[in-house]
């Protein structure tokens, strides 16, 4: 999706005078495109986070567009109370582009795992947050979220290759794309873990099993009514996600359920922050260990079917 | 660059309401910072009277001002006033239920160009408001009073490096050099000196001036800075000028004033607003 974010927001910047791309000294052999076409709207401002915010505040002040860019954590975590108080406070069109949900950093180890991000960021009311599930919805959230008169957060997944089959980029501000409806078990998901979910979705349906599959490509605004209708009449929903179960899609579906008194029971699938030290690895490797690979989807589901 | 006297007069007279109207408003929110407002309220008259080219508070090619130091607000909100940019009811609603006059500025009250209340923050923004006159071509000006203190927050060296990296020289940082802190003097807290030399070392061009003589503030704020470095003026402060027993004491950091000590700043202050 890094790729795919910097062709599309180069695509944008050619009709779009107002775009301006900071990084903080992230994005070799990824971010060069925009760098090369617009060399006077793109800044590499050195390693200093919380400075690129203030920088995106005073800028979006000026009329621009800024987008500031690093790997997830370093862009929401260090920055947070930047955010908080200027493009937040301030209703500014910052956009905070956050690379490698969960474990696509995986070997890079613990500090660069986001596993928090959408769980601080979603306390921001006024911040819209994308959370794309492959590269074709990335290009189109990215598209929708442009001209949004609020800051946006994107969160993007670093793979340019899986696709969720079927969905073909569909990205609607606070809604879910449906991709199977009407299971007694709802399969709800978002960002790059998503393709992983599709795979365990088509194993249970090819198994059978009635799975509904609903993904989440903009969780804030909140699809909150999209949710009511498709969680309405089923018996469990199985919430995926590669981010703490604290906080994240799991906590947002829990609120929509118990706010309007759904029978649903809810399954939080996701990351235990708790991880042993000495039990790293790659991408693959940690999302089976906490659950998140298509075989433990759907060894979960059939669990809970197996107690209904 | 000299500065006439009408110029003058006008700075002066400014200078004087400011801090008329800060124990004044003050007095009846019973809201301290009243020191640090008294600090800067010659700098706020000098750039508000005579510096900052405002035609009008929504005029997209407006200077813009970032009052990084936010507790100071009060300052800011009787320029603000006297400017006539917000009304006498207003500023007398500084911190009563419903006002939008906090003792931080927020952006949305006519004037205020940024929200601040956390130090560290405000330079950021000034520096990219700065690079979006460079980049839209505007010839605005940017200015961003920082307290002393306040260059404790690693954020504003990052704010400097990027600045004279990038050559802002549309961007003036005011230190406001009072030497005091929220729980002491800047000396025993964490040292800041030499201040100046710091700056320079950062890349940026470096003017100290008294912060209360109005000539040398307007003369200082008005100049353009040559050689595309940005500028900082450390201006030199008496925290709580003009009232004596506030001048230089720790306490007024946060002490609203009693009846007895409102009637004798307004005295030593030359009366009511």
């Amino acid at each position: 999706m890094r790729s795919t974010f910097v062709r599309t927001l180069t695509q944008i910047a050619s009709h779009d005078e107002r775009v301006v791309l900071l990084t903080g000294d992230l994005g070799f052999s990824v971010i060069e495109p925009f760098a090369d076409a617009f060399p006077d709207r793109f800044y590499n401002v050195g390693v200093a986070e919380q400075n690129m915010v203030g920088l995106a505040t005073g800028l979006a002040d000026g009329g621009l567009v800024p987008y500031t860019y690093s790997i997830a954590t370093f862009a929401t975590l260090r920055p947070f109370e930047f955010i908080r108080n200027g493009p937040v406070l301030q209703h500014l069109p910052v956009r905070i582009v956050g690379v490698g949900g969960g474990f696509e950093y995986g070997h890079a180890g613990p500090t660069h795992h986001a596993i928090e991000d959408i769980a601080v960021m979603r306390t921001q009311d006024g911040l819209a947050i994308a959370s794309p599930t492959d590269y074709e919805q990335a290009a189109s959230a990215l598209l929708a979220l442009h001209d949004y008169p609020g800051p946006v957060y994107f969160r993007l997944g670093k793979d340019e290759r899986r696709v969720v089959p079927g969905l073909r980029g569909a990205f609607h501000v606070g809604k879910l794309e449906v991709l199977r409806s009407g299971g007694q078990v709802a399969l709800v998901t978002t960002g790059s873990i998503s393709p992983e979910v599709a795979a365990a979705s088509e194993q249970l349906a090819g198994q059978g099993i009635d799975v509904s599959f609903l993904v989440a490509g903009c969780l804030s605004p909140a699809p909150v009514e999209d949710l009511l209708e498709h969680l309405r009449g089923t018996r469990v929903a199985v919430v995926v996600e590669n981010h703490s179960r604290n906080g994240g899609l799991g906590s947002i579906v829990c609120e929509v359920v118990a706010e309007h008194s759904l029978a649903v029971r809810v399954v939080r699938c996701g990351i235990d922050g708790h991880q042993p030290h000495g039990s790293g690895g790659g991408e693959q490797y940690l999302n089976d260990w906490h659950n998140l690979s298509a075989s433990k989807i759907c060894e979960t589901v059939r669990q809970q079917l197996a107690v209904l | 660059m000299s500065v006439g006297d009408a110029q003058m007069q006008s700075a002066a007279s400014m200078a004087h309401s400011v801090r008329r109207l800060v124990l004044g408003v003050s007095k009846r929110a019973g809201v301290g910072h009243i020191g640090s407002e008294l600090s800067v309220a010659d700098i706020v008259a000098a750039l508000y009277s005579s510096v900052l080219h405002i035609p009008s508070p929504t005029d997209p090619a407006r200077d813009r001002f970032v009052l990084s130091k936010g507790h100071a607000a009060l300052a800011l909100y009787a320029a603000l006033y006297l400017r006539g940019w917000i009304t006498r009811e207003e500023l007398t609603s500084y911190c009563s239920n419903g006002s939008h006059l906090g003792v931080h500025p927020e952006r949305g009250t006519p004037g205020v160009d940024f929200s601040t209340g956390s130090l560290g923050q405000g330079l950021s923004v000034a520096v990219g408001a700065a690079l979006a006159a460079n980049i839209t071509g505007s010839p605005r000006r940017v200015f961003a009073l920082v307290s002393d203190a306040e260059c404790n927050e690693g954020a504003v060296w990052e704010a400097a490096m990027f600045a004279a990296h990038r050559r802002l020289d549309s961007l003036t940082a005011i230190i406001d050099l009072n030497g005091q802190q929220a729980l002491g003097y800047t000396a025993d807290v964490l040292d800041l000196q030499p201040m100046g030399v710091k700056w320079a070392a950062f890349g940026w061009d470096v003017a100290e001036v008294d912060g209360h003589d109005l000539g040398a503030l307007v003369g200082t704020l008005s100049a353009l800075a040559t050689g595309g470095r940005p500028r900082v003026v450390i201006a030199r402060t008496t925290f709580g000028k003009g009232v004596s027993y506030m001048e230089g004491q720790v306490p007024w950091h946060y002490l609203p004033m009693s009846d007895s000590q409102y009637e004798l700043a307004v005295a030593e202050v030359g009366g009511r607003e």
